[in-house]
């Protein structure tokens, strides 16, 4: 046994039948406000700074998203291309994730010609690694609106109710739209989809294949993606830069080829960017659950043509990422396990939060606990709380956690851990972009021609998204902007290639007095040790 | 990616060149660590993209081994190199067209009848999965158990580089996951039961009466349904 556990394994262990017998009282409303204002990092004043100018000038959002909307273009000239484009299709879709692929699946049903231009592989989004499950409201004492109402609470009355009750009434027809593409859900003994309770919900709701939810949709979307014909893809090449016409309107996208210097420029009718979240920006220092390519790009992009952002501040820290051994940290560790009923435990073997409040209740607990000398210290200067795993064994039965976690199970395993026996230590992670590009219930934003869907667009889930509602807004919204590109691309023509948005974005810069010190959006994180640095550093 | 000072140093080989790094890092933080500027092979540094396939000897071992470059630990004397691509031949079918899955399946894929039982298939399996067993379910039409088996499975595709019958085991294991969820396990009452409701506007009112709710009252509203 490893002997960072050894020293903690008595506690964990001779305490674990009293704390299967507590009960943890939820927290009451004041008492959640205050740990949240106290302990949550969205709260932290210095990592925060108002946006010097542009749709949301003057909102506070953090510093390295402040720095990424305030940057310039990489583009300082117009490339040649603008005259003679690549490519032209009615409908070009940034971003390979779900959303991404959903809108092509539905643009391409209506009879566009549609482009999916990656950064990545298609595929290679935090779709993929999304483990807990999707919320549909299927069990006889739930209803549409009883998830709008865990929604709404969840997201402290902040998300917009009218995206809110789209992604709802639209979830079951969705559901159902994965299913007969041949998404396997999992199944009750009678044959019917199986439900489970996820955190911050008021009834079981929650969809899963086994804890590979979204790698099962990713892996069916792609595949459907691939056998339509119609659909291009363009792995390897994220947009730098939006263009536009003379009025303002959308027009098609450079992109940049990371195999080769050169830039591809493609004409469209409609763009839908569905370039997902921002962890990579590692906001605050937070190690991150995010893939590699998650770096916000949608933001700058659409800022820059004066798409106003909904709540740019916020940002979800999932409470349970690994954070030993130290190759893990980071890595997520699905919510499922509390929702099955893994206790958090300090380092005296004490619960101190019920594990099914909201993320951001649970997530500042733990930060709470390590900040009032509760923690456990790592032997790489990190802190954390027990996740005791095995108690979920000692409830149900021997073998549950194998049965109902094998992706876990298999993580932990490669680092020699067995969950089934031995508690994790972990600490929130950098995990969700809570808000993004405002839009309205068809993806549309207020630039005409520009669509946003998936994680980067803002205001379903208000300051805090509830768990299995991602792998569902980027379904029923991907569907929903790639409806409405497909539509446009049948009314209008294509548009003249400019960069004129630009002019207008650097004069307001200037205006502010922002002197541009690096270019946006920023692509990939830059985790190569230089040669002149220290060893040990990177 | 940090690695700690006090960690002690392993050699290890990439395409040939050798380094010093600290030990107990992943191939990929190896890679980033040497300076290598790598973006493909890179993907969800989860374990479950199938972005960062690594072929790699251990020390004294001719045994040539495979493994994802973000979960697998480097070791003293390891010699690796990344396959970030692989090609893979994929027939194109529409699931929503598919009339026999089971018959069908040989029309797609002829070549799941080769199978020569080399296990080589699963012994390249970065997952651990049966997937020889999955090709072997689905042949005998138990889509069940294919579909079970190949739950894990991250499409990385070492499988197919290693098959002497020249099939894509992968992509046969997803054809029968995506065929029995479609055509065998269909139970979703409550799910058909939700869409009609809400296609017959059931709760209409209630929607109407929450449109009309300011701030406060719509939080009020909502505090009292929880």
């Amino acid at each position: 046994m490893d002997s960072l556990l050894e020293k903690y394994i008595g506690v964990i262990e001779a305490t674990r039948d009293k704390r299967i017998a507590q009960a943890m009282p939820l927290m009451r409303e004041a008492d959640k406000e205050h740990l949240l204002t106290a302990h949550h990092p969205d709260y932290r004043k210095e990592a925060y700074r108002p946006i010097a100018f542009g749709p949301n000038q003057g909102e506070e959002t953090v510093h390295e998203l402040a720095a990424l909307l305030e940057a310039d273009s990489p583009l300082s000239v117009a490339p040649a291309g603008l005259a003679k484009p690549d490519f032209e299709v009615d409908v070009l879709i940034l971003g390979g994730g779900g959303a991404g692929a959903t809108a092509a699946l539905m643009a391409r049903e209506l009879g566009a010609s549609v482009m999916i231009a990656t950064k990545l592989r298609l595929g290679d989004s935090n779709t993929v690694m999304a483990e807990g499950g999707v919320q549909v409201a299927v069990k006889e004492d739930d209803s549409p609106i009883q998830h709008f109402v865990d929604a709404m609470h969840g997201g402290h009355y902040k998300n917009d109710p009218r995206l809110l009750k789209v992604m709802v009434e639209d979830a079951p027809f969705s559901i159902n739209w994965l299913d007969s593409l041949g998404v396997l859900f999992d199944r009750d003994a009678d044959g019917n989809l199986k439900v489970k309770k996820g955190g911050g919900t008021s009834r079981a709701r929650l969809l899963a294949c086994k804890d590979y939810t979204g790698l099962d949709m990713m892996r069916v979307l792609k595949d459907t993606v691939l056998n339509t014909e119609g659909i291009q893809i363009m792995e390897f090449a994220p947009a730098i830069e939006l263009l536009t016409n003379s009025n303002g309107q959308v027009t098609g996208a450079v992109l940049q080829n990371l195999d080769v210097d050169q830039r591809i420029v493609v004409r469209a009718k409609s763009v839908i960017m569905a370039t997902g979240g921002i962890g990579r920006l590692h906001i605050q220092n937070f190690p991150t659950s995010n893939h590699f390519g998650a770096t916000g790009d949608a933001l700058p992009l659409c800022y820059r043509l004066g798409a106003r952002l909904a709540f740019p501040g916020t940002f979800q820290y999932h409470p349970t990422g690994a954070i030993y051994p130290e190759q893990m940290a980071g890595l997520l560790v699905t919510e499922a396990i509390r929702s099955g009923g893994a206790h958090l435990i300090n380092r005296n073997g004490e619960r101190f939060v019920n594990e099914l409040e909201a993320r951001d209740v649970v997530c500042a607990a733990i930060i709470r606990e390590c900040a009032e000398g509760r923690g456990v210290d790592t032997p790489f200067g990190r802190q954390g709380v027990w996740l005791d795993i095995p108690v979920i064994d000692a409830m149900n039965g021997e073998g549950v956690v194998k049965r109902r976690y094998p992706g876990m199970l298999r993580k932990y395993e490669r680092h020699g851990i067995d969950i089934p026996t031995q508690p994790v230590l972990i600490y929130p992670t950098l995990h969700y972009q809570n808000g993004g590009v405002a839009i309205g219930t068809e993806g549309e934003t207020e630039i005409a021609g520009l669509y946003v869907a998936g994680e980067a667009a803002g205001g379903i889930h208000g300051t805090n998204r509830l768990m299995g509602n991602s792998l569902l807004d980027i379904i029923v919204f991907g569907a929903r902007a790639g409806r409405a590109a497909a539509q446009r691309a049948t009314e209008v023509d294509f548009g003249e290639l400019t960069l004129n948005h630009l002019d207008a974005f650097r004069k307001q810069m200037k205006k502010a007095g922002v002197e541009p010190t690096r270019t946006s959006p920023m692509l990939l994180p830059d985790y190569v040790r230089r040669p002149e640095e220290a060893v040990g550093s990177a | 990616m940090s690695a700690e000072t006090d960690t002690k140093l392993v050699t290890v080989e990439i395409m040939g060149k050798q380094y010093q790094v600290p030990d107990a890092m992943t191939v990929i933080g190896t890679m980033w660590y040497t300076g290598h500027n790598i973006i493909r092979g890179v993907g969800c540094l989860g374990g479950v993209c199938g972005a960062c396939s690594t072929v790699y000897r251990t020390k004294d071992d001719f045994a040539l081994k495979v493994g994802l470059g973000c979960q697998m630990k480097i070791e003293d004397g390891m010699s690796f190199f990344m396959t970030p691509f692989y090609p893979t031949a994929k027939p194109n079918y529409n699931v929503q067209e598919i009339e026999h899955p089971k018959e069908e399946l040989f029309r797609y894929f002829p070549e799941a009848l080769n199978c020569r039982n080399c296990n080589a298939c699963n012994k390249v399996c970065p997952q651990d999965i049966d997937i020889k067993g999955a090709v072997k379910d689905a042949v005998k039409g138990d889509f069940e158990a294919a579909a079970d088996k190949a739950l894990s499975c991250v499409m990385c595709g070492l499988c197919v580089s290693r098959c002497i019958a020249e099939m894509a085991p992968n992509m046969i294991a997803l054809y029968a996951r995506r065929t029995w969820s479609v055509f065998y396990a269909t139970k979703h009452e409550r799910l058909d039961q939700q869409m009609k409701q809400i296609t017959d506007g059931v709760w209409n009112d209630e929607w109407d009466q929450i449109s009309q709710l300011d701030e406060a009252g719509l939080k009020e509203f909502c505090k009292a349904r929880r």
